[in-house]
């Protein structure tokens, strides 16, 4: 066995960043860029600095909430009710700001709480009464979605003020060289620094922690539902804050977050983040929504109507952990082959003595 | 105690025994309420009705007690729903010489989806969940992509099925029930349904005994799909036509699961019967009933769904998992002599 | 009939031999084989080189269907029962009788009956589900299905272990009368008073190997202690600090702490000691310590730390109390398997004093650096590293957490030499720092060479305690109850 001095030398993060691409985290980054270039292909205006700043700044909301359900997924856990987060935030924001600018600050402070609100539910039912929390999510969607759609008759309605619009839609303009920068992209820029940060400290290492091996995190002293729980929070501010943003240019209609939580795990799934928790850079989560966003702006322009994604996203998660299985199942067999091959030559030895007795 | 005595305390006390008791208090209860409200929830209108909306909820708990004693779950069977419903009710355009086709065509591609997922859990060995979550979606973009609103139109005869009654009791109900006998016999009398509780129960128990495990996830899967096929049939029938979101605006995922565990299924797999499910469809039909009678907002009653699936899995949830008893046990009942405080020996 | 076979890397060269209608003994301590010997011959495991004769022909196991069919069944300690299913199911589990192509259950009860019948055994209806079964019923069950494939021989792990008095009565009559039906059974236990009571023969594994094979009619109980032990005494530790300081103040004292495992376990553990903590498996040793520590505490008697009564029931409260514990599995509850190296180090202090993990981190270098880990760089995923790297990494995480007391369970199992060396190295400057140290092993050089006392457990209870350098057989004489008064049971 060699024996490896151990050393904090860690290698140069350009060594580091080139060895980090055969993994499946970091091989992302190279399909978003192939990816995007394709896109350019088949739409010219995309290498346009302003054009693809805006492209960035549409698909922002499922970044977001893909950082929201990579907490929850690397603690072990699912949240599906996020779109019906969204949903209820974008009608609460829509109809009690109203006409009125100087609502908006309150209001975003109460959809905050609301939001913290749910993820306490999601979390504490979970861990607490210890139903599985895809269940729990999807218990939280019909109660959402229920008071949603009895609040509003099924129906669009509320009309809030252009100021609180602009938020997701507007922008700063005139920046050298990039042109516009939507607010939405400042926004999605902060937050991954946050949970890039947030997973740096040593809440982020307990999270992974937990979602590893709940029984060692267990006996550390650390208490694995408050863990989780705070992951179901961080999970519904996340979806909070992407309603804010698609109130801007969604409108406000009680099925506008429909589906986000089924984009959301295929983003994280596609960023090489393990579904059973444990492993995973939420980065790589973001460049999973992107690579996602692409595909289907590219799918858009070879002809594939819209309405496919659902599609593409099923199939993305069934390859994205099908082919893995398959994969070391081949070796496995591969395995199993040769160690029949060989028994069978297992030569007879000479008689067996009775009884042996050593002295 | 008699082992026989002990056997029957045993299966009163049993989750299927509780499911029906609970039923039965529920059904009081509504009776009282719909009573205070000057309606009687024994109207032979309701008790159709109530039926009705049993049977397609029926079918689809069927398949997903089969899944779920396996440890799996299936959460493809609203878009097989829906996709059953278009395709036949499309293939079939009202005419009677279509009939035997769009059926056939509703239920090959249901039972197709079906063996999809289950290659995908018992072979490949994906998680029933996300396996099922995937199919789900892909058809789910399917429908989108080729259906707007409502689509073709049931044959005289599929019509002429959903609304014959016999009695109060409507012959697609029956016909559930049929269904529900067939599956019931098949885990109690054939192999593979018996190595079905057995490879839900312990994996490696089943293996060990020789059992191989892609089986029962294949023939699982199979028959869920195919029943949610059948279920997508009855809807047709009774609308005249079929619809791509008749399968998600029902729900059917989340309530059928809900049903089953209800029913005394524990989702790890390997505890729960088909009658237990069946009574917890009941329950679940008869708390529909009743808010329908009270004339309670339609997505109030979803909230309401939401809050009861929540507690029912909650309180199954933390009844005993399946566990042998622990082996150190015996060392407490072995020495009764032992002393329960801090006291000198 | 006979039976014999080569070896395996855990196993060597052992040749055995069963004969038809004999109750054949295998005894040796934790580790010596007998699991992997039996797990051989069940087909769970494939072995490497030899033969194995079934009546004189060759048999070859890939599957442990293939042994059950070929007449060797086994009940191991884990019963592989579903226990939502009936006794019928279980038994007749993958070849349930059918009659015109549906299961007939009635066939499978009538069946079921009468293997009990031939049992003796009256009180086990075909339908109960398993898990209303007491544990000695469900063993029945087991050995019923043994019987029901026609086994020749029927291995047992410890099959007394978790049994009552009058229900081993039982077993023994059920062994009587597998006997007289010719069915061999191959009887694998550390109770040594059963084993002379059931056994025609005993073999005697000791570090892998054969040791011998004799009548029982032929040996006593100190004669088998001395042929399961005995091995020349290796200068392999290092040395006890001379005149090493033990505080007069325990750090430790339990005084009649029990519960549903444990009862009435009293001693003091002072710093600089290092206290063994010995006994057969299933004695109770991980579960004192996991009192101790608070994973599953104790509900009766007296902890004192530094004299003062404390009540730990939660492992936090007994990190705050400063005791460590480095559990017995680590894949399962030492270690974050995806994490890297410095995680894994880091997370006892992130989880309970976060604040402290950047300061930490320089400190969980220089402990790297001290113990050698043999790792590429801290952020190498734990799980590529060798088991005794893993357990310096496990030993890190608690050093920075600042403890008294450390509780070490098995801490060098599954480690190659030279990182053993390095841990013994370890725990003697710890104690020599003052640290308590509690460690269980069931390794008897381990014990003898690293402790200052020793303490024995038996059946949940203490037993005993011995002088550091005590033999190895002295200690197994206790831990197996020979030569000593039977404990109130």
């Amino acid at each position: 066995m060699t024996t490896i001095r151990y050393t904090t030398n860690r290698l140069p993060f350009p060594t580091r960043a080139i060895r980090s691409l055969s993994t499946p985290g970091g091989a992302i980054y190279l399909l978003l860029l192939a990816l995007l270039v394709i896109l350019a292909f088949y739409n010219p205006g995309l290498s346009e600095p302003g054009q693809l700043s805006r492209f960035i700044g549409r698909s922002a909301p499922i970044a977001i909430v893909a950082i929201g359900q990579y907490f929850v997924i690397a603690a072990g856990e699912f949240d599906l009710s996020m779109g019906a987060v969204i949903s209820a935030q974008v009608v609460l924001a829509g109809n009690l700001i109203g006409q009125d600018p100087a609502q908006i600050l309150p209001v975003i402070v109460l959809m905050i709480v609301v939001g913290i609100a749910v993820g306490v539910v999601n979390g504490l039912l979970t861990t607490l009464l210890r139903v599985p929390s895809f269940i729990t999510t999807l218990g939280t969607t019909l109660i959402l979605s229920g008071f949603t759609f009895y609040l509003t008759g099924g129906a669009p309605s509320g009309n809030p003020a252009d100021a609180f619009r602009a938020i997701g839609r507007g922008g700063i303009q005139n920046v050298p060289v990039i042109g516009f920068v939507p607010y939405s992209v400042l926004v999605l820029i902060a937050l991954a620094g946050a949970a890039v940060w947030l997973m740096r400290r040593p809440f982020g290492r307990m999270l992974m922690g937990v979602g590893d091996n709940q029984s060692t995190i267990a006996l550390l002293g650390a208490a694995p539902w408050w863990i989780r729980t705070r992951a179901f929070i961080l999970s519904s501010i996340a979806a909070t804050i992407a309603a804010i943003l698609m109130v801007g240019y969604a409108g406000v209609s009680p099925v506008v977050g429909q589906g986000y939580e089924f984009i959301a795990i295929t983003a994280v799934v596609l960023g090489g983040v393990a579904l059973g928790g444990g492993r995973g850079a939420i980065l790589s989560a973001v460049a999973g929504a992107y690579v996602l966003e692409t595909l289907v702006a590219i799918l858009n322009f070879a002809g594939v109507e819209s309405t496919w994604r659902p599609a593409v996203q099923g199939a993305i998660i069934v390859l994205a952990l099908g082919l893995p299985l398959l994969w070391t199942k081949r070796k496995a067999f591969k395995i199993l082959l040769r160690r029949k091959a060989s028994t069978a030559k297992t030569p007879n030895p000479t008689a067996p003595q009775s009884i042996t007795e050593k002295p | 105690m008699s082992t026989i005595s002990k056997d029957l305390k045993n299966s009163l006390l049993s989750s299927t025994g509780t499911v029906y008791l609970v039923l039965i208090l529920v059904v009081i209860a509504g009776a009282c309420i719909t009573a205070a409200n000057g309606r009687n929830f024994f109207a032979p209108g309701n008790i159709s009705d109530l039926l009705t909306s049993t049977t397609v909820l029926g079918l689809v708990v069927i398949g997903q007690t089969l899944v779920i004693l396996l440890g799996s779950l299936d959460l493809s069977v609203p878009f097989v729903l829906s996709l059953s419903s278009v395709l036949s009710a499309g293939v079939m355009a009202g005419q009677s010489t279509n009939f035997a086709a769009g059926i056939a065509t509703a239920l090959l591609a249901a039972a197709a989806v079906g063996l999809v997922n289950g290659v995908l859990v018992g072979l490949v060995k994906i998680n029933g969940f996300i396996a099922t979550l995937g199919t789900g979606l892909i058809i789910s973009g399917y429908l989108f992509t080729n259906y707007r609103g409502t689509t073709g139109k049931a044959s005289p005869e599929l019509t002429a099925i959903g609304t014959a009654t016999l009695g109060v009791i409507p012959v697609t109900t029956i016909g559930m029930a049929v269904c529900l006998v067939i599956v019931a016999l098949f885990l109690s009398k054939t192999r593979t349904g018996l190595h079905l509780y057995a490879v839900g129960g312990d994996a490696n128990v089943a293996t060990m005994s020789g059992i191989r495990s892609a089986v029962p996830a294949l023939v699982a899967h199979t028959i869920s799909g195919l029943l949610a096929g059948v279920a997508g049939l009855v809807i047709v029938s009774r609308l005249g036509v079929g619809s791509p979101e008749v399968g998600t605006q029902g729900g059917y995922d989340l309530l059928s699961i809900a049903a089953v565990v209800v029913g005394g299924a524990i989702l790890a797999g390997g505890k729960g019967s088909i009658w237990g499910s069946l009574g917890g469809i009941l329950i679940f039909a008869s708390i529909d009933s009743v808010m329908g009678i009270m004339q309670v907002n339609p997505y109030l009653k979803e909230v309401v769904r939401g809050l009861i699936i929540i507690v029912a899995v909650a309180v199954y949830a933390r009844r005993n998992q399946i566990k042998i008893p622990a082996r150190f046990a015996a060392i407490q009942k072995a020495a009764p002599t032992r002393p329960t405080n801090g006291a000198t020996r | 009939m006979s039976k014999s076979f080569f070896g395996f890397p855990i196993l060597t060269g052992i040749d055995l031999d069963i004969r038809p209608g004999e109750v054949h003994g295998l005894v040796g301590e934790n580790g010596a084989g007998k699991s992997t010997l039996m797990k051989i011959l069940a087909g769970v495991y494939t072995r490497d080189e030899g033969t194995v004769l079934l009546d004189g022909d060759d048999v070859e196991f890939s599957h442990p269907v293939q042994a059950q069919l070929a007449g060797i069944s086994t009940v191991f300690q884990e019963f592989n029962l579903l226990p939502e299913r009936s006794v019928a199911e279980n038994i007749f589990l993958g070849r349930e009788p059918r009659v015109m192509g549906f299961v007939s259950r009635r066939e499978m009860n009538r069946a079921t009956a009468a293997l009990f019948e031939t049992l003796g055994v009256d009180s086990i209806s075909p339908s109960t589900r398993v898990r209303t079964l007491s544990v000695a019923q469900q063993q029945l069950v087991e050995i019923a299905k043994a019987l029901s494939f026609d086994a020749k021989v029927i291995s047992m792990d410890e099959p007394t272990a978790a049994l009552a008095d009058h229900e081993v009565e039982l077993l023994c009559r059920i062994i009587a009368n597998l006997k007289e039906r010719g069915v061999s059974v191959l009887y694998v236990s550390h109770r040594l008073r059963e084993i002379f009571r059931l056994c025609d023969r005993i073999t005697v594994l000791k570090d892998g190997a054969l040791v011998a094979t004799r009548p029982t009619s032929e040996l006593t109980e100190e004669e088998l202690v001395r042929l399961m032990v005995g091995r020349p005494l290796s200068t392999f530790f290092p040395d006890k600090a001379l005149g090493a300081s033990v505080g007069s103040q325990p750090a430790l004292s339990l005084e009649d702490a029990g519960n549903d495992s444990v009862d009435g376990i009293s001693f003091d553990l002072h710093p600089g000691e290092i206290l063994g903590v010995s006994g057969l498996q299933g004695a109770g040793r991980t579960e004192v310590l996991q009192g101790i520590s608070g994973a599953v505490p104790f509900t009766r008697g007296q902890v004192r730390i530094n004299g003062t009564p404390v009540n730990i029931k939660t492992p936090g409260q007994g990190i705050r109390a400063r005791i460590a514990h480095v559990t017995e599995d680590r894949k399962a509850t030492g270690l974050l398997l995806n994490q890297s190296v410095m995680d894994n180090a880091l997370a006892g202090v992130r989880a309970c004093s976060p604040r402290r993990s950047s300061a930490a981190r320089p400190k969980a270098t220089e402990l790297f650096l001290e113990l050698e880990l043999s790792a590429r760089g801290p952020d190498q995923e734990i799980k590529y590293l060798s088991g005794g790297n893993q357990q310096k990494v496990v030993l890190t995480k608690w050093l920075l957490m600042d403890p008294q007391i450390i509780l070490l369970d098995e801490p060098t199992r599954g480690i190659d030499v030279g990182a053993k060396f390095a841990l013994y190295v370890l725990m003697r400057r710890l104690a020599a720092a003052g640290h308590a140290i509690l460690m269980v092993s069931s390794e008897l050089p381990e014990l003898i060479g690293m402790s200052d006392r020793i303490l024995v457990m038996r059946d949940g209870r203490l037993v005993d305690e011995l002088p550091g350098g005590s033999s190895e057989e002295r200690i197994l004489q206790a831990a197996a109850g020979v030569n000593t008064k039977a404990v109130a049971a």
